[in-house]
Parts: C-alpha cells; structure tokens; sequence
C-alpha cells in the first residue's frame, strides 16, 4: 500500500487541554503520517492492538531515534547514553543488572517504608496552615525519597538533583545548552557519590551497581554513572505528576472519590484506571523503523520515524468499553500506560506501589480534600515531556 | 535431585523479553512475542531461577516438580 496523501498537522495537546479527537485528525485511518510543531515528519500508531504491536516489535529501534543525526531535543539527549535510547543486547545487558530489584515481590516489601514515608509527609502537611502545596509537601518529596532509598542517594540533596531533572526532563524547549550543562553537573554529583559509595558499600542498589562493575566488570564506569542518573530521574518527576495528575481527575469526579473513601480495597484498581486515563506526557519518545514493517494495514518504510499513541490504545473502545467513563471499579489492568516490550517501565511496580500507598494516605487522612484555587488557574511548566504542575494548591477538613 | 516445573501466564507477560535474555535455551517468544518455555520440566538451572526473579509482571512460575510448591526465587 502506498502512502496516498501528505502528512496531517499534528500537535499534542496541552496538559489539562483536551485530547484532539485522532480518528479525525488521520481521517479514520489507525497509522498515518503527521507533521509536528517542530518539522518533523513522523509516522504515528493507533488503537490498542497497533499500539502494542509497535512497542514490543525491536524492528522499531530507540536506538536509531537517539543515534547521532537525529533531531534529538531535552529528554533524548539524556536518553542517548541510557538503557531507554538503546536495543538489545546493550539494553540487556544493563537492564539485567537493575531488573530484580524492581519486580513486584521485591517491591511490595518496601511498601511499609512507602506507607512510613506518606505519613509523614502527610503529618508534616496537617501541620502547617492551608492551603498546602500538594507538589512541594507531598507529591514529590514522596518518590524522591523512596527513590534515594533505594540508590543510597543522600534525601538531603534531593533539592539540588531536582533542579537537573527539572531542566533535564521537565522542558523540551529549553536551550539544549541548559539541558546538557545540568546533565554533564548531574554525571558528576553521581561520580563523586559513586566514589564514596566505592570506599565504603552500603546495603542499597548504587553499591550493588558498583560491584556488577567492580567484580565482574559487567558495565562501564560511564554506563554505571548513567544508570544511577536513570534510576533517580526515572524514579521522581514521572510519578510526582501521576500523582498531581490523578488527584485533579478524581476530584473533578467527587462520585468516584466517595466510592474510594467508602471502599479502600477498590485503591489498586482505582490506580489502574488513573493510570489509563491520565496523560502523563507529551509526546512519547520515538522509534526508527530498521527495515520495512507492516502496521495498521500500511508499511512503514525503513528508517521513518514512528510515534505510538498511547492515549488511543488506552482509550481503545474495543478493549476498554465506554472508554471515555472514569471508573474506579473497572479492571483497566490492561493499559499501555508503563508501555510493553524491552523497555516496559523499569520502575512500574514501585510506581503502583508508591501511587496505591499515596491515594490511601490522601483519602484516609485528608477528609474533603480539594483544590484550592480553580483547576483552570494551575499552571503546567512549559514542555513536553512530562506535564508537570508547578504548584497544587490544595485544602481539606480540619478533623 | 527433584526437577523444576516452568509455566508462563501469557496473560500477565508483558514481552519484555527479559527470560530469554538471562536464560536463552530455556525461553522462547511466540509469534506476539510472548514468553514461554522451551521445555516445560527441567533439572534445576540457577539461570531460569534468575529469570523467574527478574520478570517485570512476575509471570514465570517455577515449582518443585515433585512436591508442587513453589521454588525459592531468593
């Protein structure tokens, strides 16, 4: 099948802006080529099943999308040198090594540190006055610290490496000057960190990266410097804003949160369908087709940019029914939102760990919980990577 | 010494194709790229164990053959 017309014009929309109807965007067709703000010319994926396709066939490379070449804005700079901008086997190799320390079973035995930590954030929050900033006091602090836990990251530096993740992840259209002058700072901290860490190991996954290198020489020191970087920035800014982002949409559905706040069982379920119908990012990172591939009913020839869709897989009506209803009592397991393939979420576990524990704690202990200021007066940093509130002002009861 | 059972719930793997990157002769992807195993009883290999540890969606299950409970992944 040939490709019969010009690439569509195609923007992403805002945060907290409306999702353009896609089905008319490409004209009913589920893979078509678009334009984007920046020139690009890039083919995007639709609907569940291409969606999915596309995310777990390594004929569509991250590596070629990061390779030198390519027009590479903020997050992909970083991407580059980690696990996310490479294919198997390099991927592998490096993914192994941190692989067993995120799975559901060991995860879910942080859980009670994860359950400490929200409470007392929480407590720290009731009490000073309100309104509270739910982003500065709760949202991310919360996986900031869990996160420094696990690498052996000192807490008390998390204000500075936020302020690199920031400039790093938060703004695609930010001078890439910025974004590299804070990665190559970011690299560093963690040089010297790994140093310290070298001379006296402690029980926590930056000394297990460490001796994978030192005994048996299973990645590069520059590999080694990298990982920690992935796992800090990977391990914050994303789930602070699932946070930020599902809080605003349970509260503009105050029927939901009663069925929460009635049934606390139902919070795994709920993060479920939080995750399904929040969209977290921009556009998602792209891929490189290495060979002809078929999708969608077209072919996508080699070497074309390729862009999935996610927000259409998980709003798939063939897999998820009245996919437009907010449910917190469906089984939306099911949804692409951690991706699927070689480069599933690293940290997915962690993330439902840590979004379970805060939404318990949030309903539990914050009665009448709301914003404080109309939701249309919040503002998102600039950006397209991760939506990322600025401020959540919030209030609640006082018991 | 008592032989191990390998499943995979294809309903729960998520193709990251972790398994048969640790434990390449004893995983294989179908053609959606799903996991399963090459031999369904094997004699103890620490690899598979690895493997079975290290699955994102937890979705490989390893028991004892002889007594069914489940195999110590630590």
């Amino acid at each position: 099948m040939t490709v019969d017309s010009s690439p569509v014009k195609f923007t992403p929309a805002l945060p907290g802006k409306p999702v353009p109807e896609i089905a008319t965007i490409s004209g009913g067709r589920p893979v078509f080529r678009g334009e984007l703000p920046d020139g690009r010319i890039v083919w995007l994926v639709s609907g569940y099943e291409n969606v999915r396709q596309m995310i777990i066939d390594q004929r569509f490379s991250r590596a070629l999308a990061v390779a030198p070449g390519q027009a590479r804005q903020g997050f992909e700079m970083f991407a580059a040198g980690s696990i996310n901008g490479m294919d198997p086997p390099e991927h592998t190799r490096l993914r192994k090594l941190v692989a067993s320390a995120f799975t559901a079973r060991r995860v879910e035995a942080l859980r009670p540190r994860v359950a400490g930590i929200v409470s007392e954030l929480i407590g720290a929050m009731a009490a000073r006055s309100q309104p509270a900033d739910l982003v500065a006091g709760f949202s991310l602090p919360l996986p900031a610290q869990v996160i420094c836990e696990m690498l052996g990251v000192p807490a008390a530096d998390t204000g500075q490496f936020h302020a690199w993740s920031d400039t790093i992840i938060g703004d695609w259209q930010r001078d890439s000057g910025e974004i590299m002058t804070a990665l190559a700072e970011l690299y560093g901290y963690f040089g010297a960190l790994i140093e310290t860490k070298r001379a006296q190991p402690a029980d926590d996954l930056m000394s297990a990266l460490i001796a994978a290198r030192d005994d048996s020489d299973r990645l590069s020191e520059q590999e080694l410097t990298v990982m920690c970087c992935t796992l800090l920035i990977g391990g914050h800014e994303t789930t602070a804003n699932q946070i930020n982002l599902s809080l605003l949409l349970l509260l503009d559905h105050p029927g939901e949160v009663a069925t929460l706040r009635a049934d606390p069982g139902l919070i795994p379920r709920a993060v479920e369908e939080l995750l399904r119908c929040t969209r977290l990012g921009g556009l998602p990172p792209t891929r490189v087709t290495t060979e002809d591939v078929q999708i969608g009913g077209v072919t996508i020839p080699a070497g074309e940019q390729v862009i999935p869709l996610y927000g259409t897989a998980n709003r798939d009506p063939s897999v998820f029914s009245d996919p437009d209803r907010f449910d917190v009592t469906r089984d939306a397991a099911s949804h692409l939102s951690f991706g699927a393939g070689v480069h599933h979420c690293l940290g997915a576990q962690l993330a439902r760990v840590e979004l379970q524990e805060a939404f318990r704690g949030l309903m539990g202990r914050l009665p009448g919980l709301r914003l404080a200021v109309p939701a249309s007066e919040l503002e998102f940093k600039p950006g397209m990577a991760i939506h990322s509130l600025r401020e959540l002002p919030v209030l609640w009861d006082q018991p | 010494m008592s032989r191990w059972k390998i499943s995979v719930d294809k309903n729960l793997c998520i193709c990251s194709a972790m398994c048969v990157a640790i434990a390449p002769d004893r995983f294989v992807l179908d053609e959606r790229q799903r996991s399963g195993p090459v031999e369904a009883e094997i004699d103890p290999d620490d690899e598979v164990r690895d493997a079975a540890a290290s699955c994102p969606s937890e979705a490989i299950s390893l028991v004892d053959a002889g007594t069914g409970q489940p195999v110590d992944l630590d």
